[in-house]
């Protein structure tokens, strides 16, 4: 069952104020997906233990020099079915939350699961995130 | 920001391995630890003596490796791993 959505308002705040743009139904997801260049679909998740450390690692990481063309959000557990559309272009990986799938064109290049965000602070994951975003959107 | 649930224990909403004294181990995300046993969620069960459907079996190192790049797929929605079955518990993300 979806969370409160003035819960969830704050954790969905966090992604628009980085210019990450929210994909809240399957047809979003679609002219998403379909745009030319690399892509970031950030799975968001309410989960404090895990997703309170990936969303400021993500923008720390977008700050970088080389980033993603396109950065876009589903929230699982919120926005099922973009969520569910979202995770049909990766389906050769278990679904997680918080995580990060990375695209170059419409290929999986890096996929970022939950257990790769817990336990870790920010600096980490960002420094992680902007590795793959010199391997694969240079 | 966001739900938490500190009162749950360290491991609370870390994916963890619980391997077991014999041929089998969890993989899931840890709800709480209680003394009579480990409660995971969206959990996966791997037992290296169990032939998979070509014939041979996976060792608990293999299935591990797999698991370390992309996770496991959640197959139990939840399960309570007896304490007296546990070898070890340790966090997915740092193996």
């Amino acid at each position: 069952m979806p969370y409160d959505p003035m819960l969830v308002k704050p954790m969905r705040d966090d992604m628009t104020s980085m210019d990450v743009e929210e994909l809240m139904d399957a047809a979003a997801v679609d002219a998403f997906m379909a745009r030319e260049g690399s892509k970031l679909i950030f799975i968001n998740s309410v989960c404090g233990c895990a997703a309170g450390q990936a969303r400021p690692a993500l923008r720390i990481a977008l700050q970088h020099e080389t980033k993603p063309d396109h950065v876009g959000t589903v929230f699982a557990g919120q926005d099922v079915e973009a969520t569910v559309k979202a995770r049909g272009f990766f389906e050769q990986v278990p679904p997680s939350s918080p995580s990060v799938a990375l695209f170059k064109g419409s290929e999986l290049a890096f996929f970022m699961p939950r257990h790769m965000i817990e336990s870790r602070d920010a600096n980490t994951i960002a420094f992680e995130l902007v590795g793959q975003f010199d391997e694969h959107c240079a | 920001m966001g739900t938490f649930h500190d009162h749950k224990g360290e491991l609370h909403g870390i994916t963890v391995v619980v391997d077991l004294k014999d041929d089998r181990l969890y993989v899931g995300r840890c709800d709480t630890v209680l003394p009579q046993g480990v409660v995971l969620l969206d959990a996966d069960m791997h037992d290296a003596a169990e032939p998979k459907y070509d014939g041979t079996t996976m060792s608990k190192a293999a299935y591990l490796e797999n698991a370390t790049k992309f996770g496991v797929w959640p197959r139990i929605e939840r399960v309570v791993v007896p304490t007296e079955d546990v070898e070890s518990i340790r966090k997915l993300g740092d193996l």
